[in-house]
C-alpha cells in the first residue's frame, strides 16, 4: 500500500476535533504545526495551547488513532513550544464555528495579549458589546466567563493567548 | 555547553519547576474551599497552569541531563524525598487565610514575570522557548492577583489588616526567590540566566508600586529565613506525603 500524501494527512487531521470544543479541528485551531515524512515515518508536529491543558494528551491519542485508520502504523508525534501557540492562529472559519457554539471568539492581538485587557468580548448570542468580564478563568484553561448586559446571559469567551 | 554548565542550568531549572509544582499543589487545596465560586474556579485554574509550567521546566531539566523528558517529570514530582526538593519555603507554607494565599500568589507571579522577561533572552534555546510559552499565561495570573491585592488592600478594615499581616509574614520569605544558588554565577556570566540582583531590583520596584497603591506598607528589608533551597520547613514533608501517596502506593500504574 502506498503512503498517504501529506495533503491527505492534513485532510484527515482536519477531522480530529478539539475534545472540549468538538466543533473545531486541531488544524483549524493551529495546534498541528507540521506534517511530513522522515524516511518511511510520518512525523506530526503539535504545539500545546495552555501548558497545563490536559486535552493535549487526548489530542495526541486521537491523532494517532486517526493515522492508524489511514493505514499508518509508524507515526512520530513531536511537540514544539516555539513559536508559542496563539489564538491569532485560529482560522476565520473556526472563529465563526466557535461563535455558533456559544463561545465568543478571541480577538486578534498580534502577539501582545495585554492590548486586549481593556476590551470586552462581544456577546456571541446578541452581538452586544455591553458585556462584563466576570472571571478570567473558566471551566477550561482557555475560557473566560462574561455576562451580557443586553440579553442578560452569561457566556464564555475563548481566551486570547 | 559543557557538563558543568549543563548541570548548573539543570539545577536552576529544577528550582523553578519545584516552585511551580509546590505552589500548584497549595493552590489546588482551594478547590472547593474558596470564599466565592468564581475564585474557586480561578484558583483551580491557577493550580493547573502552574502544574503545566512545572511540567515544562522538569522536561527542560531532564533534557539537559540526558534523561527522558516524558517520564522523568513524574519521577521528580512523585518519587523524590522532601530533602531533594529545591523549592523556596514560601510556596510550601500552608495556605493560611484568603489574604495570605492571594498575596503569596501575587508576589510569586510578579517574581516569575520579571524572571521570564529575562529568560526569554537566554542563550539556552529550550529555556528561552519555555519562558516565552509560560509568559503568555502568566500575564493573566498577574492581572488577576494584582487586582485582588488592590481589592483586599483597599477593601474593608479587616481585609486591609489581613493583607498587611500577610505581607509582614511573606515578604522575608519572598526574598528567598532571589537567593543565588551554587554554580549560578557562571550561568549569569555566560548569558544563560539573569542575575538575581537585577531580578530582585526589578521585582521590588514593581511590587512596591502595586502594594503601595493598595495602601499596604512594605516591611523593612528582612533576612530570608533560608539561603539554600535545600532547606525546608516541616510543611513540605506533610504536603508531599499527601501529593505522592497515590503514585507511590501503585508505582507505574496506568491511568
Amino acid at each position: 500500500m502506498s503512503q498517504p500524501s501529506t495533503e491527505q494527512v492534513w485532510e484527515e487531521l482536519n477531522r480530529v476535533m478539539d475534545p472540549e470544543i468538538p466543533v473545531v479541528s486541531l488544524v483549524e485551531l493551529g495546534i498541528v504545526r507540521e506534517v511530513g515524512y522522515e524516511g518511511e515515518q510520518l512525523v506530526v508536529t503539535l504545539t500545546p495551547t495552555f501548558a497545563g491543558c490536559p486535552a493535549l494528551e487526548v489530542m495526541k491519542t486521537a491523532v494517532l488513532e486517526r493515522m492508524r485508520e489511514l493505514g499508518l502504523g509508524s507515526v512520530l508525534l513531536r511537540t514544539v513550544l516555539s513559536p508559542p501557540w496563539t489564538t491569532d492562529w485560529i482560522v476565520p472559519e473556526a472563529r465563526r464555528k466557535l461563535k455558533a457554539f456559544g463561545l465568543a471568539p478571541p480577538a486578534l492581538h498580534g502577539g501582545d495579549v495585554e492590548i486586549l485587557f481593556a476590551e470586552q468580548a462581544a456577546c456571541p448570542y446578541c452581538d452586544s458589546d455591553d458585556t462584563v468580564l466576570k472571571n478570567s478563568f473558566g471551566p477550561t484553561p482557555c475560557r473566560a466567563i462574561y455576562f451580557c448586559n443586553s440579553c442578560r446571559q452569561p457566556f464564555e469567551q475563548f481566551k486570547p493567548l | 555547553m559543557n557538563t558543568g554548565t549543563a548541570g548548573a542550568l539543570a539545577a536552576y531549572l529544577l528550582g523553578l519547576a519545584d516552585d511551580e509544582l509546590i505552589l500548584a499543589h497549595r493552590d489546588s487545596e482551594w478547590t472547593g474551599h474558596a470564599p466565592i465560586l468564581e475564585e474557586d474556579i480561578a484558583f483551580s485554574n491557577l493550580a493547573l497552569d502552574e502544574l503545566g509550567h512545572a511540567g515544562l521546566w522538569y522536561a527542560a531539566h531532564a533534557e539537559l541531563l540526558g534523561e527522558n523528558p516524558q517520564t522523568r517529570p513524574d519521577e521528580l514530582a512523585f518519587l523524590r524525598e522532601p530533602a531533594d526538593f529545591r523549592n523556596v519555603q514560601m510556596v510550601e507554607l500552608p495556605n493560611g487565610d484568603w489574604a495570605f494565599s492571594m498575596l503569596r500568589q501575587y508576589l510569586f507571579d510578579a517574581a516569575e514575570m520579571v524572571r521570564l522577561e529575562a529568560l526569554v533572552n537566554s542563550r539556552h534555546k529550550p529555556t528561552a522557548e519555555t519562558a516565552a510559552k509560560i509568559r503568555q499565561e502568566e500575564r493573566y495570573h498577574l492581572r488577576h492577583t494584582a487586582a485582588w491585592v488592590r481589592r483586599l488592600g483597599l477593601g474593608t478594615e479587616e481585609s486591609h489588616r489581613r493583607m498587611q499581616a500577610a505581607l509582614e509574614m511573606l515578604f522575608p520569605y519572598a526574598e528567598q526567590l532571589f537567593q543565588p544558588q551554587d554554580g549560578q554565577a557562571g550561568l549569569v556570566d555566560q548569558g544563560y540566566i539573569p542575575s538575581e540582583q537585577a531580578t530582585v531590583a526589578d521585582w521590588r520596584g514593581r511590587v512596591r508600586q502595586d502594594l503601595e497603591g493598595a495602601d499596604l506598607r512594605l516591611p523593612e528589608a528582612a533576612e530570608s529565613p533560608a539561603a539554600s533551597r535545600a532547606a525546608h520547613s516541616e510543611h513540605l514533608a506533610q504536603l508531599l506525603s499527601e501529593m505522592q501517596v497515590v503514585a507511590r502506593s501503585d508505582r507505574g500504574a496506568a491511568w
